[in-house]
């Protein structure tokens, strides 16, 4: 005890803070509690479900049984996850990792080059675009993509049925519209916190643009980018916005996890089976986390 | 030969910050200039303009009769080292050093050969796989030092290096920068805030103020002979006496003092408005008064090391003069300052220059 408060009162060696560790424990408690509550245990009860033959409706919807892993041996053997999974990560690479990330960042670049006032104004519409609730921007997007009076088609004087012929593309135009402001401010960030003299010295030298880029302000941009690139994947790989505007249709086409899951639990009630599913994207989310986590401790070394 | 050649160079910022005004110089071939100037007079400004990584308003800038006004920084052939040293984090010290030669396509023997010489002249080559963040202050602007040196541009551009280096490390940084400089024999402008690292490096000198230059020349005429008000202010580790006075009948008078006209002040003509200027290292204590002697009361003693500034009150007019370690008078007691024949200078106050 003694030996503690002498350590204690040299400030700021970590793990040992000005703060007691019953005041921090205080201070952190409320949101350990929410967390518990509002997260730990949905997940926990996800898992449970998931391991239960549990229904919204007739008779197991009363007294549920535990058939222990049989709804995820069930999912790795349905045709129809599966393809959902498959659909998942082409939307997920499609619209975030090439359309937001990528689109932000040669933004962010672009930007940086222009002057500041232009700059402030371009970021000022696309902060717009991203505070508007996603319901409104899909009915915005539902309206563009229409085949009888879409704008889209009367920019193109041609006549399809976007939403129908080219459902995932749809998806994925709209989430990176979507999304792309927000890789774009990060990055824009991640670009400004770059000294200027690091820049300048690759100019003296005599490195082209696409040097610079490379050289620097990649690698000095490196923990902006991965945690960009989790966030962005995460948030991509969970998203629920493309059912506002296909329904996961036509014909399973935009099915992805999310709308999957939706559809086992709410419109075919089987709430064991969607729990499962849920259990499994909860799993592969943690594995992406776990991977991104990796690359920018590597990068530190 | 001149290298460098700057004629009528003019800068505005966006904003109408004036930072360079119609400014003009030339630097010789293999010259260690220095650049000096108070806060904001447009250092750096002139510095990045020379890099290109400014664009001048108008004017010209040409290095050994070539007009390089609109190359950009990689087709100079320069190398500039900045007050942050700009290191890159993510690159060790060796790629650190090697980066610009990668860029210019050095082949692999020519940069490690290059780079080995460097960093031995520098004795850094300890440190070549360490990241810049685990290597101290000094160490670091070896590095940025060394980055320039392995590139042998024909022209070195130094933003205050030494600013960030504590007093003795700054010394030493000093001297061996000097010694570099002479060997490589590489034209070399150094920006600074510190006059005496001026004096002690350069073999010409140039002060700045607001955008134009107010005096070239080497480091001793600066000391000796300021050509203007502003810089003989400016310069000196000590602040210059700088007494109003009139001309009158051959004499300088100031108040109820008289001191004679110098000797290169002979276009001087009484009832001229004048400034008479003296360093206090040439101002000394003498047992009585007399003409061309101030008369006072000490108000102030400082101890400067090997002597003492004294600061008397004569008549209302505060004359400063230097006294040996041992010898200095207490405050109150009444002394007579005498500046030292041929050493004072006179100056215009209407047009602010020397005569
Ligand atoms: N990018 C810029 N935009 C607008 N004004 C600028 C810019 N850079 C410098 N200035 C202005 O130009 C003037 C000269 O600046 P400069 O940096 O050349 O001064 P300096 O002599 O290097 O000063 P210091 O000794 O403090 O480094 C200053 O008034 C400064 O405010
Ligand atoms: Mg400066």
């Amino acid at each position: 005890m003694k030996s503690k408060t002498m350590k204690g009162s040299r400030a700021a060696r970590p793990g040992n803070s000005v703060l007691g560790k019953g005041a921090a424990t205080a201070f952190l408690s409320p949101s350990l509690i929410f967390i518990g509550i509002f997260l730990l245990i949905p997940a926990f009860w996800t898992l449970y479900l998931g391991l239960t033959d549990y229904k919204l409706v007739g008779i197991e919807a009363l007294n549920p049984s535990f058939v222990g892993i049989d709804n995820f041996t069930k999912a790795l053997n349905d045709p129809q996850f599966l393809s959902s999974l498959k659909l998942t990560i082409i939307y997920v690479l499609g619209s975030a990792i090439f359309g937001q990330a990528l689109l932000g960042f040669i933004l962010a670049w672009v930007l940086n080059e222009l002057s500041p006032r232009i700059r402030n104004i371009v970021e000022l519409i696309v902060i717009f675009a991203w505070i508007v609730p996603g319901s409104v921007v899909a009915f915005l997007w539902f309206a563009f993509f229409n085949n009888e009076e879409g704008t889209l088609n009367a920019i193109l004087g041609v006549n399809i049925d976007w939403l129908l012929d080219y459902p995932m593309l749809s998806i994925i135009i709209f989430n990176i519209w979507r999304g792309t402001a927000f890789s774009m401010l990060l990055f824009s960030a991640a670009i400004a916190s770059i000294p200027k003299s690091h820049i300048e010295v690759a100019r003296v030298a005599g490195a082209s643009k696409m040097q610079q880029l490379r050289n620097i302000v990649l690698p000095s941009a490196r923990s902006y980018i991965l945690t960009n690139l989790l966030l962005i994947t995460l948030w991509t790989f969970n998203d629920f916005g493309p059912y506002l505007l296909t329904g996961g249709g036509p014909g399973g086409e935009t099915q992805i996890l999310p709308i999957f899951i939706y559809d086992s639990a709410l419109r075919y009630l089987d709430f064991g089976y969607g729990s499962a599913i849920a259990a499994i994207m909860l799993f592969l989310n943690l594995v992406i986390s776990l991977i991104v986590l990796r690359m920018s401790r590597k990068g530190k070394k | 030969m001149s290298f460098v050649s700057i004629e009528k160079i003019t800068k505005v910022f966006p904003g109408g910050v004036r930072a360079l005004d119609e400014l003009d110089l030339e630097i010789k071939d293999g010259e260690f200039f220095a650049l000096l100037g108070p806060s904001g007079c447009g250092k750096t400004t002139l510095l990045r303009t020379l890099g290109g990584l400014e664009s001048s308003t108008s004017g010209t800038i040409s290095f050994e009769g070539k007009d390089v006004t609109f190359l950009t920084p990689g087709a100079r052939n320069i190398a500039m080292v900045f007050q942050d040293y700009a290191l890159y984090p993510h690159m060790n010290v060796l790629e650190n050093i090697s980066y610009p030669l990668k860029v210019r396509k050095f082949s692999k023997e020519e940069i490690n050969k290059r780079v080995t010489q460097a960093s031995e002249a520098l004795s850094i080559q300890m440190l070549l796989d360490r990241k810049p963040g685990q290597i101290s202050g000094g160490q670091q602007q070896r590095v940025a030092v060394a980055r320039a040196m392995a590139c042998t541009p024909s022209l070195y551009l130094f933003d205050e290096p030494l600013s960030n280096l504590d007093a003795r490390l700054r010394l030493e940084a000093r001297t061996f920068l000097k010694q570099l400089q002479r060997e490589l024999g590489v034209t070399t402008i150094l920006v600074t805030h510190d006059q005496s690292e001026a004096l002690a490096l350069a073999d010409r000198m140039a002060v700045m103020d607001k955008g134009r230059i107010k005096q070239v020349g080497s480091p001793a005429e600066f000391f000796h002979k300021p050509a203007n008000i502003f810089v003989a202010s400016f310069i000196g580790s000590t602040p210059m006496n700088l007494l109003d006075g009139l001309v009158n009948d051959g004499k300088v008078v100031i108040g109820s003092m008289t001191f004679d006209i110098p000797e290169h002040a002979s276009t001087a003509r009484t009832g001229d408005q004048v400034v008479f200027g003296v360093r206090p290292e040439y101002v000394s204590l003498v047992s009585g008064p007399g003409s061309g002697i101030a008369s006072g009361v000490v108000k102030v003693t400082e101890n400067l090391g090997t002597h003492y500034l004294v600061t008397a009150d004569c008549n209302g007019i505060l004359v400063r003069g230097t006294a040996p370690d041992g010898s200095e008078p207490a405050m109150g007691d009444t002394v007579h300052l005498k500046p030292e024949p041929g050493r004072s200078l006179l100056y215009n106050k209407t047009s602010e220059d020397l005569y």
